[in-house]
């Protein structure tokens, strides 16, 4: 037998020499003894969407902790005996990965705080359901997470990753073949994409935007029920859905079957808000349902009129700003006030959801105050730009006087010589 | 008679030399009088004395063109930070009882180091720095 | 028998620095009056509107603050922060563009009156680089607001430098402290503007003067021609003196209506960042020269437009300096005047291009 490092200058030798592929140098520091790994590697017999970063490849993890099998010898008859378990059925998945994920006493060595619910989540959700119903074309852990490329959902490159989210779930759902036999939509990627949570998302990058699983849940997706949308919208928000609780119209929505936010904002395709949504004009949505005469049109046209007003007074605040700033007079006081009426506009929007005209107006009010304070002190620094130097003029009359006197004087000096 | 008037002509000359040269130094000695707040940009404020600030209250001192909000901690410790959500841009305030800061448009929460915890805000907010010199609380502009 | 304390003073400087061939000097100065003495004042005025730059220049350099971060919001707080800060920016601005103005017209008034003429050949020339001088003041004070007009006037100046053949590149390089317009420039311009320029200024200034001192008033042809018995002489001291303080107190009168009931904006903040708003322009004087270089075509017998037109201002700028040089002499029978028709033609290119460029 050759003892290690003389082994080792044998493989470089040989590497060097003949140009025998060099294995040691593809797979990972701490699996190189993986047998698993390097014969795989070599035979260039990896699974596809392979990738050495998955959480899983890890010292006496790697592909025997899943799938069985010796690790420690390079004989194939011999590494893929005993427990060995090759690719197993989309049946099985759940169990296969619950064989660890759903064994706190396991997983806490790697993540004390682990959670190990997964799997049992997993047969609540509709996914989960019609696999124990014997339909193998529904999601399993791997549909989502992957099987060789199981990332974090920290990490950019992971399927689960936010950004990837949509993508990643619009991979079956957006497939019309195979919706067609559940009798499902497939435009809601679509939908979701031009929405502004989409764009949040997917163009700004905004990781605090919601993917699919913000609304859907992750282990035990479903869509949110009637009772549970305004709940769901309400976890980030927290004051519109408020609003919306306590109001008659929270309840009888529910009475009428409508879905709370939804009806007003869309599903998928939410879309920015806009002061003229409501009111009574045409991109008003509160006409959807009432009509001209009834109360709930008047508060409707009241609100918008509120907000409406404020948002002028603004407007017309801001423009003298601007005034203030260019002529270069004092705009700090004017600036904080203008913050104050633009707090107030974006409290009574969120108020709006109250559908009560005494308290979106008790803002506004507020607001116009604030804006209309603004536009005094910048007609106040603009007159003063103007106006106050007027005060000036005493300088100019000492010297108009001195030019007059001294013109005489001239005059007289010049006579006295000419005389 | 031409002797008057030339006197009345010097007296008026002289005048007008006395007033022009007060119109002209007045101006000049008040432009040279620094103002109260002596800089263009602010860099330090001066916010009042330590004693002035219970722990874990909070108060909105106005930094040149920036709210600050400043927040001494139960541990007596000082917090700056500027009162601006990251959000919207209304103004955030310290809750006491729920030692977090708060903003009331959308219910944005951020921790006592200014990051966003929860709501829509996406940033942390901006941090200054409130230091103690003798006694008192100065604020000041994170140095990048 | 004691003198009188005044008088014992004089003697006692008297002595040590030999006054009196000075105060003689003073007391024999003499000034024609005729009907051309009208623009005799201009070169006292525009000497007394420096002055007014250098004191309120030094004013606001009290609370200046050069630097990308700092200029705008220095300027800011001169304006309304500081005691009557807002009347020495307006007074620095509005003079600057009067100074330049009287400058012209003293410059177009010597032209016509011939006083180039020898021995006045260097008072011209010194008096032609103070111009120049007096254009790169404003060039240079007009960025350091740094506001976002005075920053794209400045980008497009610069970048008219530097199509100069040759040292063009380098002058842009020179003048921005770097490839664009940036902070850096602004450290430059303020550098100019307050260190460099007037150094050169005040040795311009003084020889200019001393010229003037040296060679007394000149007298036009139709004056000069007169016999000694026809023609009227004051003294300078005081006469003309107080004639000049009388046209300084109406100037500043102006110039003090203008500042206060006309105040110089502030403008938007520079953002070196943002695209160029319409109607960039640099200030009027340049005007004519910025308006003549758009209605050069691109290429002109091969050479680029803007080339060709920096190279004959350049061209022409050398010859103006030069005129008691070259200046081609009429003889009497001569209807047309070359040197007055010359003069008239600037002066009616500047004042047109002027105005179109304002019409544009």
């Amino acid at each position: 037998m050759i003892s290690r490092p003389k082994s080792y200058l044998f493989t470089l030798l040989l590497t060097a020499g003949l140009g025998y592929p060099a294995v040691a140098q593809d797979v990972p520091e701490g699996l190189q003894e993986d047998q698993c790994v390097v014969c795989h590697t070599d035979l260039e017999a990896l699974p596809e969407n392979f990738v050495f970063d998955n959480v899983h490849m890890r010292p006496r993890m790697s592909c025997a902790g899943c799938h069985g099998g010796d690790r420690t010898t390079d004989d194939e008859e011999i590494a893929h005996a005993g427990d060995f378990v090759g690719v197993p059925t989309a049946e099985a998945i759940p169990s296969f990965c619950g064989s660890c994920h759903s064994d706190i006493n396991y997983m806490r060595q790697f993540q004390p705080s682990a959670s190990t619910d997964q799997v049992s989540q997993y047969f609540t959700s509709a996914h989960g359901q019609a696999l124990r119903q014997g339909d193998e074309n529904v999601a399993t852990c791997i549909s989502c997470h992957t099987s060789h490329a199981t990332l974090p959902a920290s990490d950019g490159r992971s399927s689960v990753h936010p950004f990837n989210v949509p993508d990643m779930c619009n991979g079956c759902h957006g497939d019309a073949a195979l919706m067609a036999e559940y009798g499902f939509r497939t435009n809601q990627y679509g939908d979701f994409v031009e929405s502004v949570h989409g764009t949040a998302l997917l163009e700004r990058q905004d990781i605090g935007a919601p993917a699919c699983n913000d609304c859907h849940g992750n282990h035990g997706a479903m869509p949110p029920g009637i009772q549970s949308i305004e709940n769901v919208c309400g976890m980030c928000h927290v004051n519109n859905a408020e609003f919306f609780e306590s109001t008659p119209m929270a309840v009888a929505f529910a009475e009428e079957g409508l879905h709370a936010c939804e009806e007003c904002h869309g599903i998928h395709d939410v879309a920015k808000t806009f002061d003229d949504m409501v009111g009574v004009g045409d991109e008003s949505v509160c006409t959807m349902c009432h009509d001209e005469g009834d109360r709930g049109y008047e508060v409707a046209d009241s609100i918008h009129a509120q907000l409406v007003m404020l948002k002028s007074v603004q407007d017309s605040a801001q423009v003298l700003l601007e005034r203030v700033q260019n002529i270069g007079m004092d705009d700090v006081e004017i600036s904080y006030s203008l913050r104050d009426a633009n707090e107030s506009l974006i409290q009574a929007r969120t108020a709006v959801h109250s559908f009560e005209p005494e308290k979106t107006g008790e803002l506004t009010d507020k607001g116009v105050e604030s804006a209309r304070a603004a536009m005094a002190m910048a007609n106040e620094e603009i007159e003063g730009f103007r106006f106050r130097r007027f005060g000036f003029g005493i300088a100019t009359l000492f010297i108009t006087v001195l030019t007059v006197a001294l013109f005489f004087k001239i005059r007289e000096i010049e006579s006295s010589r000419a005389s | 008679m031409a002797e008057s008037r030339r006197k009345f002509l010097n007296i008026l000359i002289g005048g007008g030399i006395v007033g022009w040269l007060a119109s002209v130094l007045y101006p000049v000695v008040s432009f040279l009088k620094p103002p109260a707040l002596p800089e263009a940009n602010v860099s330090a404020l001066k916010v009042g004395p330590v004693a002035d600030f219970a722990a874990g209250s909070s108060r909105i001192v106005k930094f040149g063109r920036t709210p600050v909000l400043l927040v001494r901690l139960d541990s007596g410790d000082f917090r700056a930070f500027a009162a601006t959500c990251t959000h919207l841009d209304c103004t955030v305030q310290y809750r006491t009882d729920k030692k977090d800061i708060w903003c009331a448009c959308h219910n944005g929460i951020y921790d006592l180091m200014g990051r966003n915890v929860s709501g829509p805000p996406p940033r942390p907010l901006e941090q200054f720095v409130a230091t103690e010199i003798e006694g008192e609380i100065v604020v000041s502009r994170l140095e990048a | 028998m004691e003198l009188p304390r005044s008088q014992r003073l004089f003697a006692w400087l008297d002595e040590r620095f030999n006054l009196s061939p000075l105060i003689d000097f003073m007391k024999k100065k003499e000034v024609p009056i005729h009907r051309h003495t009208i623009w005799y004042y201009m070169g006292g005025v525009s000497l007394f509107l420096f002055l007014i730059q250098l004191f309120t220049g030094i004013l606001l350099l009290l609370y200046y603050q050069p630097g990308e971060a700092s200029a705008y919001d220095s300027i800011r707080f001169i304006m309304n922060k500081v005691p009557f800060g807002w009347l020495f920016r307006s007074i620095h601005s509005w003079g600057a563009n009067l100074f330049v103005l009287f400058i012209f017209v003293h410059m177009f008034s010597t032209f016509f009156t011939r006083a180039y003429r020898k021995p006045r050949e260097l008072t011209w020339v010194t008096g032609f680089v103070l111009l120049v001088l007096a254009m790169a003041f404003g060039f240079s004070g007009y960025l350091l607001p740094w506001n976002e007009l005075a920053f794209f006037a400045t980008k497009v100046g610069t970048d008219i430098a530097g199509v100069l053949p040759v040292v063009g590149d380098a002058i842009k390089l020179v003048l921005r402290g770097g490839e664009d317009v940036t902070g850096a420039t602004l450290t430059r311009f303020y550098a100019f503007h307050i260190a460099l320029i007037p150094a050169i200024f005040t040795v311009f200034l003084g020889l200019h003067l001393l010229f003037v001192q040296r060679q007394g008033m000149h007298e036009p042809e139709s004056v000069a021609g007169l016999p000694p018995e026809r023609k009227k002489m004051i003294p300078f001291f005081p006469n003309f003196l107080l004639r000049d303080i009388f046209a300084w107190l109406i100037v500043l009168n102006v110039l003090l209506f203008l500042s206060v009931f006309f105040p110089w904006e502030l403008g938007v903040e520079a953002d070196p960042l943002a695209p160029a708003p319409s109607g960039i322009r640099p200030e009027w004087y340049f005007m004519f020269m910025f308006q003549t270089l758009k209605f050069i075509p691109p290429h002109v017998l091969g050479i680029e437009g803007e080339v060709l037109g920096v190279l004959a201002f350049s061209v022409a700028g050398l010859a103006w300096l030069l005129v008691p040089f070259w200046e081609i002499r009429e003889k009497d029978s001569d209807r047309l005047k070359p040197m007055a028709l010359i003069g008239f033609l600037a002066l009616a290119f500047i004042i047109v291009m002027t105005i179109v460029g304002y019409l544009v």
